[in-house]
């Protein structure tokens, strides 16, 4: 196990490397890098202290070196539009209002999407059945923003009941908690369903029924358990899903989350900005897999027996 | 009664009979179609599809606008008897820029998800054939690649090609997407390798490539197309999120995405103007899911009586 677990970790760090070198120069490699053609109107000193604050007078390579010892200290070098905003610090105040609305959204689509897909389950092929069905193929038919739009529409515009956009207390979050929540309810209660009824095939259901358990017990003790178990692996798809599924959100609701200022660097061309929070995004999706396939080899004895085979 | 061995006539074996097939042999496709006809919401949903992809085609001809086209004196209308959409803030019209739009989208939905099975299938087969070493770090390769969030390698690879055309949209969606289909083929020709009947036929002195085209083919391609299915509305979703963060589709082309998007800041006025492009978004993603599941029922092997 914790040899597994060292391999992994060693994996990790590699991809992040990778991932990190890659972005790196090819961030670098864009023709009409908005620092050089700022410094093209600079009076020449004024240039060379510009270039050299920013680490531009040094070569390709020096630079590359200089971006990897800032990230060991966590440094990712300051915002290229906005002079003395740390891309660091945007990360560290605004990764929290992001976690925040995508934790809610992702804790309520994963209880409501799983109950959905047991309570299908259960009821094969009887209303409950395809109502389910249709909340799921829904959640996956419809864009995110569609939804947001439609949403801001009737409860914002129409009814006045919760305001359209904008951040600073509760009634902020349900719109935009409503919109996430909406991907992880409908690929939750699908998967969640087919695997009960994967399980509700197995022998040992029937041998537990023909021993004469009751079958709530049958349910709880047996199916639930059991069916539960590959839903796991759905978590780290479903952190990462919230997570970009936010950017939109964010924008369109105005949240100051991670999202909102990852859209807005893209359309300034703030590379430093789309390099550091690139990394950041890659770094929490790895380590969110990492921590997923760990927690399943915990708390699934059948890959433990058959050993280092994962 | 005494029955008497001279009441039986000896029939024998006929050689000639023995090979005949009792009942007519129906084909693979055949009997995936049969299957799948019988799926009535499968069924539905290819209608629409086929609904859609005539109007992307011809709706802009039947429309009688072209998408392009301004009208100063008709902006921001309603769905009305000549423009059956209404049209949009510079007032082009909205059903031959829903159908237009359509054309860019479904292209991308349809190519996206052929190139990246295609290189996808090509990978994982050629890592499966190899395998050793070379096996090994071609999937080391593919399990780095797929550990970076796919929106944000397009977002990147938008960013990093700044050329806007539809061609670069399609380098940048494509180009780790083919990861996921690679390591599933991989995954089935490894299992497919250690079956009784190809085992059976290294026996029989099948050459190897007669094996791979005969059998290991033929065997995933069921699960193929369904991936295929299902990858469509995927693409049309991406290329539909990035036209609404500004980097997919550019004006004057348009698309689903880029429609919705420009629709969105002007929705609570002109809500139409989103309903439209939003509708056929949800549309087609709904029947290709509907029809990927009715398909996949059709042609699993697995599931069959």
């Amino acid at each position: 196990m914790s040899k597994y677990i060292l391999k992994r970790v060693l994996y990790m760090f590699l991809t992040l490397f990778i991932v990190t070198t890659l972005t790196f120069f090819l961030m670098r490699s864009i023709p009409g890098d908005p620092l050089a053609s700022m410094a093209q109107a600079l009076p020449d000193q004024i240039r060379a202290n510009f270039l050299a604050k920013y680490g531009l007078d040094k070569p390709l390579f020096e630079q590359y070196l200089l971006y990897l010892k800032g990230l060991i200290h966590l440094d990712l070098g300051d915002s290229v539009v906005y002079a003395g905003r740390s891309v660091s610090e945007t990360i560290r105040t605004t990764s929290p209002v992001s976690g925040f609305v995508g934790g809610i959204a992702l804790f309520i689509g994963v209880g409501i999407g799983s109950l959905l897909g047991i309570v299908a389950a259960l009821n094969k092929n009887k209303w409950p059945d395809f109502l389910v069905i249709f909340i799921a193929v829904l959640g996956v038919s419809v864009p995110a923003f569609v939804l947001a739009a439609l949403l801001q529409m009737i409860f914002a515009a129409r009814l006045g009941l919760l305001p359209s956009s904008g951040w600073g207390g509760a009634k902020y979050c349900i719109l935009p908690i409503v919109v996430l929540c909406l991907g992880p309810i409908a690929s939750y209660a699908r998967y969640v369903k087919s695997s009960m009824l994967d399980t509700l095939d197995q022998d040992y259901i029937m041998t537990a029924r023909a021993k004469g358990m009751s079958e709530s017990r049958v349910i709880r003790k047996h199916v639930l358990r059991n069916s539960m178990l590959p839903a796991v692996t759905l978590f780290g798809g479903s952190v990462v899903g919230v997570f970009t599924g936010s950017f939109v959100i964010e924008k369109m609701f105005s949240i100051p989350g991670i999202g909102f200022y990852y859209i807005n660097s893209i359309n300034n061309n703030d590379y430093t900005m789309i390099l550091g929070t690139t990394i950041f995004y890659a770094t929490l999706f790895v380590v969110m897999q990492l921590i997923v396939d760990c927690v399943y080899v915990v708390i699934d004895p059948r890959i433990r027996i058959t050993g280092e085979k994962i | 009664m005494e029955i008497q061995s001279n009441l039986f006539e000896m029939i024998g074996i006929e050689e000639n009979e023995t090979d005949v097939i009792s009942r007519p042999r129906v084909g693979y496709l055949a009997d995936a179609w049969r299957r799948f006809k019988l799926n009535k919401v499968a069924v539905v949903a290819m209608i629409i599809l086929a609904i859609l992809i005539f109007m992307v085609l011809f709706g802009q001809a039947i429309s009688g606008y072209n998408f392009s086209d301004m009208d100063k004196t008709a902006r921001n209308l309603a769905p009305n008897g000549s423009h059956w959409f209404g049209t949009d803030k510079l007032g082009r019209d909205t059903f031959a820029r829903v159908w237009q739009g359509g054309r860019i989208s479904l292209a991308i939905g349809v190519i996206g998800a052929l190139v990246s099975t295609v290189v996808g299938c090509l990978y994982g087969g050629i890592a499966a054939y190899i395998g050793g070493v070379v096996d090994d770090v071609m999937m080391r390769i593919v399990e780095i690649l797929i550990s970076v969030p796919y929106l944000i390698v397009v977002i990147l690879m938008s960013v990093i090609l700044q050329s806007k055309s539809v061609g670069t949209l399609l380098l940048a969606m494509t180009i780790t997407s083919w990861c996921g289909m690679a390591r599933f083929i991989h995954a089935q020709m490894l299992q497919i390798k250690g079956q009784e009947y190809i085992l059976a036929a290294q026996v029989l002195g099948e050459r190897r490539w007669r094996i791979v085209t005969k059998h290991m083919i033929p065997n995933t391609l069921s699960v193929v197309i369904v991936s295929i299915t299902f990858d469509i509305p995927g693409y049309i979703f991406s290329e539909a999120f990035l036209s609404f963060i500004g980097l997919g589709v550019q004006s004057p082309d348009t698309s689903w995405g880029a429609l919705v998007s420009e629709a969105q800041s002007t929705f609570i006025f002109y809500p139409y103007q989103l309903l439209f492009p939003a509708l056929m978004i949800a549309l087609t993603m709904l029947s290709f899911t509907l029809m990927g599941d009715g398909l996949r029922d059709a042609l699993d092997p697995k599931l069959r009586k």
